[in-house]
């Protein structure tokens, strides 16, 4: 079956076909009924019901906020999910806000105060090149001032290390997608012939 | 140029990826400092100690993440560390259980419950990760099996991250690294060692270079440079070749590509859309 339905998509990179349409409704649905059976089992069951009908009743609370996220689905009572939605929204937000100072912003910050004259030349040149590189990326992000003489000329510095670094992003890109295609060709070769006892190829 | 058939492309690299998984090449493979930190990492975990293994990911990732998996499951039952797995992605424990049974039950004898256990999937994203930097067993009562974790003998003695040696996160995207990062290394300083897609490791060597993590795999190459570590060749080695031909291939196109383009430029007959 996987192995079908594999050669199924496939069959899109010739043309769009039934085959494939099929695969990728078969795909969305068994993905999304997989997710409703694993959060009921190991989510709805183990920290909600069984400790509610164990005698943990503020639990009723949080059980409550997620029925009211149902009333999406009525137009005359959607207003009830504002509150469930809110307080979601509200612990992430602080949670994200926290994360993101302690985890990028200071820590970013102290890795990137390095000497500009380190014990080797390969690292004092490495040092400045994160440093200008920083700096000049930041740069190219200041919009209070019009991008001319100096300001312009590290504006026009940092798009190229903006640009060297987006061609990094786009070489990972590329590897990650050939990897893709390695692992189904592997599997077809290799996992689906062993199936049947058969060795394709060593 | 615009008129060419892009079918004959993919025609191209589909060929170029089979012939070296059919007949293979054998390229060597350079071991990064960003792998070797995760290799020495866990290297130096004392025999006995527990692990924390944070899988999340899904079968989606799986032909990069799942040979990480493998090898690093590996290197920390050949040292006699316990893992303690938990997921934050809803197809990652099965996968997590694939990889504990494959390498942990058949090749070292290892026991569920004593040696390893797979705490399942719990949904929550960043909140479970605070939450697991706060007690664990509360975040978890039960594992994948539904088995109160009160009653294996593995979670004896763990409440918190600060009870375990280390993470080791395989990430696949959000909730993952990142966050793992943001909320439980710079919340509670434990040791993190991570292994990601190609696609996200860009965003994550900051991490590596900033000390938060100690190690980074990136893609099928850090899966491919781990399994040089351990000494443990499997699926990422095995496409090794096909995944540096591929990419010869793709700077091929590029470099034709871009050549074609100067040239019809230069005699004024390159057409805009």
């Amino acid at each position: 079956m996987a192995a079908l339905l594999t050669i199924a998509v496939f069959s899109f990179m010739y043309k769009d076909n039934p085959l494939y349409k099929f695969a990728e409704h078969v795909f969305v649905g068994i993905a999304a009924g997989y997710v409703v059976a694993i959060e009921y089992q190991n989510v709805f069951l183990p920290n909600l019901w069984r400790p509610l009908t164990h005698g943990h009743y503020v639990l009723i609370i949080p059980f409550v906020l997620g029925v009211l996220m149902f009333s999406r689905f009525t137009s005359r009572f959607n207003w009830l999910s504002r509150w469930a939605i809110g307080l979601m929204v509200g612990t992430f937000s602080g949670l994200a806000i926290i994360g993101f100072a302690q985890g990028d912003l200071v820590a970013q910050i102290q890795a990137n105060m390095v000497p500009l004259r380190a014990h080797s030349l390969i690292d004092t040149f490495s040092n400045v090149v994160i440093v200008v590189g920083l700096l000049a990326s930041l740069v190219y992000f200041f919009f209070s001032k019009e991008h001319k003489g100096a300001l312009g000329a590290s504006a026009r510095l940092g798009i190229w290390f903006l640009m060297v670094s987006f061609g990094a992003s786009y070489g990972f890109t590329v590897m990650a997608r050939i990897s893709l295609l390695i692992g189904r060709l592997l599997f077809l070769m290799i996992d689906w012939p062993a199936s049947f006892g058969i060795q394709l190829v060593r | 140029m615009e008129r060419f058939d892009r079918r004959y492309i993919f025609l191209v690299i589909f060929i170029i990826v089979l012939f070296p998984l059919i007949w293979p090449i054998k390229l060597p493979i350079r071991v990064s400092k960003e792998a070797m930190g995760a290799y020495e990492a866990i290297d130096k975990i004392p025999p006995g100690s527990k692990v924390y293994f944070a899988c999340d990911y899904d079968p989606g990732s799986m032909p990069e993440l799942h040979p990480m998996t493998i090898a690093i499951l590996n290197h920390l039952f050949s040292h006699d560390v316990k893992v303690i797995g938990g997921c934050l992605w809803p197809g990652a424990a099965p996968l997590l259980e694939d990889a504990l049974n494959k390498v942990g039950v058949q090749k070292f004898g290892k026991k569920y419950g004593v040696d390893f256990v797979n705490l399942g999937y719990k949904e929550g994203r960043e909140v479970v990760m605070v939450s697991v930097g706060r007690d664990i067993p509360a975040t978890f009562p039960d594992d994948f099996y539904g088995t109160p974790v009160s009653q294996l003998p593995i979670m004896k003695g763990v409440r918190n991250l600060n009870d375990l040696a280390m993470i080791v996160n395989i990430s696949a995207g959000y909730p993952g690294t990142k966050e793992w990062v943001q909320q439980v290394q710079s919340r509670y300083h434990v040791i993190l060692a991570a292994g990601c897609t190609a696609v996200s490791a860009p965003e994550y060597y900051p991490y590596y270079q900033s000390g938060q993590l100690v190690g980074l795999l990136g893609g099928l190459a850090g899966a491919a440079e781990y399994e040089k570590l351990v000494g443990v060749p499997g699926t990422a080695t095995r496409g090794m070749d096909a995944q540096s031909l591929g990419h010869l291939a793709i700077i091929a196109f590029i470099v034709l590509g871009n050549i074609l383009y100067l040239y019809l430029k230069k005699k004024g007959k390159l057409t805009r859309r």
